[in-house]
């Protein structure tokens, strides 16, 4: 019987989503801002498993993680082009200084 | 269709092809149309002669020749209702057609010498033709409808005829004068024949008798068949040129004299006179009252205006006028015959004095041009005299017309006088109408008199001017023989071999008065009657209106010959009657002062209704409209525009308000997002 | 205090601290490595939650894959060569009083809620799961597993098209 109950790993995951939302918000840097977005979404998958795990869905939650996992790859592939492109054009990564959507 | 209607209807449109042959190809053979147009005439005098040595002898009474030319399938009173139309020739038709032919033919072969050189010769032949066309067309229809259509048409060929010297505006006001007092007649007309075609539902001569005569009446009061009868006579008081509309005649005779000639003798002004004869069987006694009472006015009327004229033309116009009242006062008495056989006679006598009288204005231009005299009146008889030497073909054939006309013994104008006025005579008789034979004797002294002042001033004595006298010449053959022959025309013969009376000579043994289909109760005294008294009455007329023209030449030739009588004199004792008459008895000014001035003021009045009231309304209109624009514009510049435009800047302000919300980083994006998580994780709390 | 309460324990320390070096640490480079400690931590979490292939999977994507490319797209937009490649941050305190309301906010939720749980579930026998996902993937997951197939398909060609390197004479307008 152990201590370890669901609440810990909500915890856990409340933390790490926080923490990821902090480095989105605080961070210029638009790589800082994909790991914080990374942060993001490790937070929800443990979330997913952990419910899955105490609420008996086993492999539901399982399957579900993994396609977060897949989607996460393809995002960060694909906003790491972005940010690229974003590099050649205004030479820089800072997100506060790339404003061109209030024009 | 007989022979004798188609060679009829060849008479009617060979002067229409002269018209068109010369209309269309007149400018080019501009010496030649002359010619052209006196050779369609002349065959069509030969084929008119052919027509009236065919009729007179013909038992049939009418060769009539009818077609239907509109039918309208329906039925009024259980009559068919249809157009029918055709021509026909009777007696007096026949007669009618010569005479027009002759004149015409005359006149255009005056013409030829006459308007020689003229500028629009050729269109002065085509205008005859055409206007010859009409009048036969008047003549030789069966119907009131062509009649009505020639009438016009005989109205437009004088307008054209009258100011064919366009370019002077006496002669293009004179003709318009013309064209607008007939068409106040011929609306008369034109209502008589509704009223006839409305109740009768034809237009025909003999469908119209024969249903009078069966009892149908207008509207069946006997009032109405009057009306119906005036009204058509109307048209005749226009274009005979009776009292009240006889003002157009005089200024007419700014008209080329052989025109005045052709218009005042054979064709337009006997229009009048013929259709009066034409209706005369549905006229009532009391429609042919008035019509001897406007011929008796107008006869005395003209007569004395005619005195104190001293243009020569405008002398014989008043004696056309005069005489053309003789006829008309004539066929209302009921001396039907006696009138259309005036009508003949005067044509031959008044073609040739208007002819003479053209011969010699032709003289008195060429000399006046010979002495470079350009300020003389040509026409003037004051400045003629002596011509009688100068010009003796000239003076005795219109010596000849004026015997004639003044009613002397052994020419034509005595006959048909005579008859005229024992048919007055006659009239007083039965109805007691004194007047009128009193008026027909005294027109008939006035007439001898002042046709003999004119001969005298013009032919006797001296000329006034001895240069000028040199210069005067008799006119060339080719205007001299249409005179000798008008002249031989004017001696009874031609009419009766009785110098004294014509009742047995061929004329009035063939045009014999129509039978009257009027009921008994308004008819006018039975024509039996009437003849009896006529020939009663005879022998009385004949010794009176010998004695009043005898008394007219001599006083004539006491004035003027003589010199016993200073006519000056005269005219100053009786200063105001002269200048009544000299000046026509004011007619033209009376009519300018009432009808012209009440149709200008009229007009005025429209004019200044039109541009105050009406242009007022529709300017009111305007403005209002204006107003409600300026309004509406307002409205939709201020509230529309308003609404509209704060609706954009209310758009544009909340989004001034919103933008600054969107930044356009994403930071703030996520924490705007973060927030909304946060506040549903509160609520969910 | 159990071996598996000292596992999780030390799981979570590893995960959250190494997650907290990544958000508050000023040098990039220090953030990327550190992440990678993050990964191992929530690797091992899920070990703990019974999920070996998705732990096995986390350690190959995120710290083989996701990982690396983060650290190539620092070094790529990096325009000065130099050690220090410190990034700035924004809006520290309000966003520190945010997220610190977020976690309170987030305990709360998961503290409060009354959960569905699991009669048996602190008693299930850790057991291998690749057979069950392998299963599932081709038969009740089959249409996600294909359409992320062609996600994945999409997303390599458009980050393959994006980064390329330009031809100046097909230049894309942006």
């Amino acid at each position: 019987m152990t201590t370890i109950t669901l609440t810990h790993f909500l915890f856990i995951s409340a933390i790490l989503f926080s923490l990821g939302v902090y480095a989105v918000i605080t961070r210029r840097n638009a790589i800082m801002v994909l790991m914080g977005i990374e942060l993001i979404l490790n937070s929800a998958n443990i979330n997913f498993l952990a419910f899955s795990r105490y609420s008996g869905l086993n492999i539901e939650g399982q399957m579900a993680a993994i396609f977060v996992i897949i989607l996460a790859a393809a995002e960060a592939a694909i906003a790491l082009a972005i940010v690229l492109n974003i590099y050649k054009r205004f030479n820089t990564v800072n997100v506060d200084e790339i404003s061109l959507l209030k024009d | 269709m007989t022979t004798e209607l188609t060679i009829a209807l060849a008479i009617l449109l060979l002067p229409l092809v002269s018209f068109i042959l010369l209309i269309f190809t007149g400018k080019r053979y501009n010496e030649k149309s002359g010619l052209v147009g006196t050779a369609f005439l002349g065959a069509d005098l030969l084929l008119s002669l052919y027509i009236l040595f065919a009729k007179i002898p013909s038992e049939a009474k009418v060769w009539d020749f009818t077609f239907t030319w509109i039918d309208f399938h329906s039925f009024v009173n259980n009559v068919p209702l249809k157009l029918d139309i055709g021509i026909m020739v009777d007696n007096l038709t026949a007669v009618m057609l010569v005479v027009v032919t002759l004149i015409s033919f005359l006149v255009h072969l005056f013409s030829l010498a006459y308007m020689k050189g003229d500028i629009r010769y050729s269109r002065y032949y085509a205008n005859l033709g055409l206007f010859t066309f009409s009048m036969l067309g008047i003549v030789i229809t069966n119907n009131y409808l062509l009649m009505y259509v020639f009438w016009e048409l005989v109205g437009l060929s004088s307008y054209l005829l009258i100011g064919h010297w366009y370019e002077k505006k006496s002669a293009s006001d004179a003709a318009k004068k013309a064209f607008l007092v007939n068409r106040v007649g011929d609306l008369g007309f034109f209502i008589g024949i509704m009223i006839v075609w409305m109740q009768f539902s034809t237009l025909t001569f003999d469908g119209i008798f024969s249903s009078i005569q069966n009892g149908n009446i207008p509207f069946n009061s006997n009032t109405w068949l009057t009306a119906a009868g005036l009204l058509i006579f109307c048209g005749a008081v226009g274009k005979s040129a009776q009292f009240p509309l006889h003002v157009w005649l005089p200024d007419a005779m700014e008209g080329p004299t052989p025109v005045s000639a052709l218009i005042h003798a054979a064709t337009m002004v006997a229009a009048g006179v013929y259709l009066v004869a034409r209706t005369f069987p549905m006229l009532t006694a009391d429609a042919l009252l008035y019509i001897a009472y406007i011929g008796a006015i107008t006869a005395f009327i003209a007569a004395t205006i005619a005195i104190a004229q001293n243009d020569i033309k405008k002398i014989l116009a008043y004696s056309t006028i005069s005489q053309l009242g003789y006829m008309v006062m004539g066929l209302g008495v009921g001396a039907y015959t006696a009138g259309v056989f005036h009508l003949v006679t005067h044509a031959a006598f008044k073609a040739g004095l208007f002819l003479a009288s053209g011969s010699v204005i032709h003289a008195m231009h060429h000399a006046l041009h010979q002495v470079n005299d350009h300020h003389t009146d040509a026409q003037d008889i004051r400045s003629m005299g002596g011509l009688k030497n100068k010009m003796p073909v000239t003076f005795w054939t219109m010596m000849i017309f004026t015997l004639a006309i003044s009613g002397v013994p052994l020419t034509s104008g005595f006959l048909s006088k005579d008859e005229i006025l024992a048919g007055t005579l006659a009239f007083s008789k039965f109805s007691g109408h004194t007047i009128i034979p009193i008026i027909g004797f005294l027109v008939a002294g006035l007439t001898a008199f002042y046709m003999f002042r004119m001969m005298i001033v013009v032919f006797f004595g001296d000329h006034v001017d001895r240069n000028r006298a040199d210069h005067l010449h008799e006119s060339p053959r080719v205007m001299t023989v249409p005179l000798i022959i008008l002249a031989a025309l004017s001696f009874f013969a031609f009419y009766s071999f009785n110098p004294i009376s014509a009742s047995h000579g061929w004329f009035f043994e063939n045009v014999t008065t129509p039978t009257v289909v009027v009921p008994e109760s308004v008819s006018a005294t039975s024509t039996e009657e009437f003849v009896e008294e006529v020939h009663h009455q005879h022998t009385l007329a004949m010794i009176l209106s010998v004695s009043v023209a005898g008394l007219g030449i001599l006083i004539a030739f006491a004035t003027y010959y003589w010199k016993k009588i200073s006519a000056d004199a005269v005219a100053d004792a009786l200063k105001p009657l002269y200048n009544f008459f000299s000046r026509k008895w004011y007619f033209d000014e009376l009519y300018d002062a009432t009808v012209v001035a009440a149709t200008i003021g009229v007009a005025r009045l429209l004019a200044w209704f039109d541009s105050v009231i009406i242009d007022g309304i529709v300017n009111g209109a305007a403005s209002v409209t204006r107003l409600g624009s300026v309004i509406s514009g307002k409205f939709d510049s201020i509230v529309v525009d308003g609404m509209v435009n704060f609706t954009a800047y209310s758009a544009g302000f909340f989004g001034m308000l919103l933008r600054t919300i969107q930044t356009g980083k994403l930071q703030t994006y996520i924490v705007f997002a973060l927030i909304g998580l946060m506040v549903l994780l509160a609520l969910y709390i | 205090m159990n071996l598996y309460e000292i596992v999780f324990y030390f799981f979570a320390i590893v995960t959250v601290g190494s997650a907290a070096v990544v958000v508050f640490s000023r040098n990039i480079i220090y953030s990327a490595f550190s992440l990678l400690f993050t990964f191992f931590g929530v690797a091992g979490l899920y070990v703990l939650l019974n999920a070996d292939f998705l732990a096995v999977t986390q350690l190959l994507i995120y710290v083989g894959g996701i990982l690396v490319l983060l650290l190539f797209g620092v070094m790529l937009t990096s325009n000065t060569i130099s050690v220090e490649l410190k990034t700035g941050t924004l809006h520290i305190l309000p966003a520190t009083i945010l997220v610190a309301l977020l976690v309170g906010l987030l305990t709360a939720t998961f503290w409060t809620a009354d959960w569905f749980m699991s009669k048996r579930a602190s008693d299930i026998a850790a057991q291998t799961t690749s057979k069950e996902i392998g299963d599932a993937l081709v038969t009740t997951h089959l249409l996600p597993f294909e359409i992320a197939s062609i996600i994945l398909l999409v997303a390599i060609v458009g980050a393959a098209m994006m980064a390329r390197r330009e031809n100046p004479k097909s230049q894309i307008p942006i």
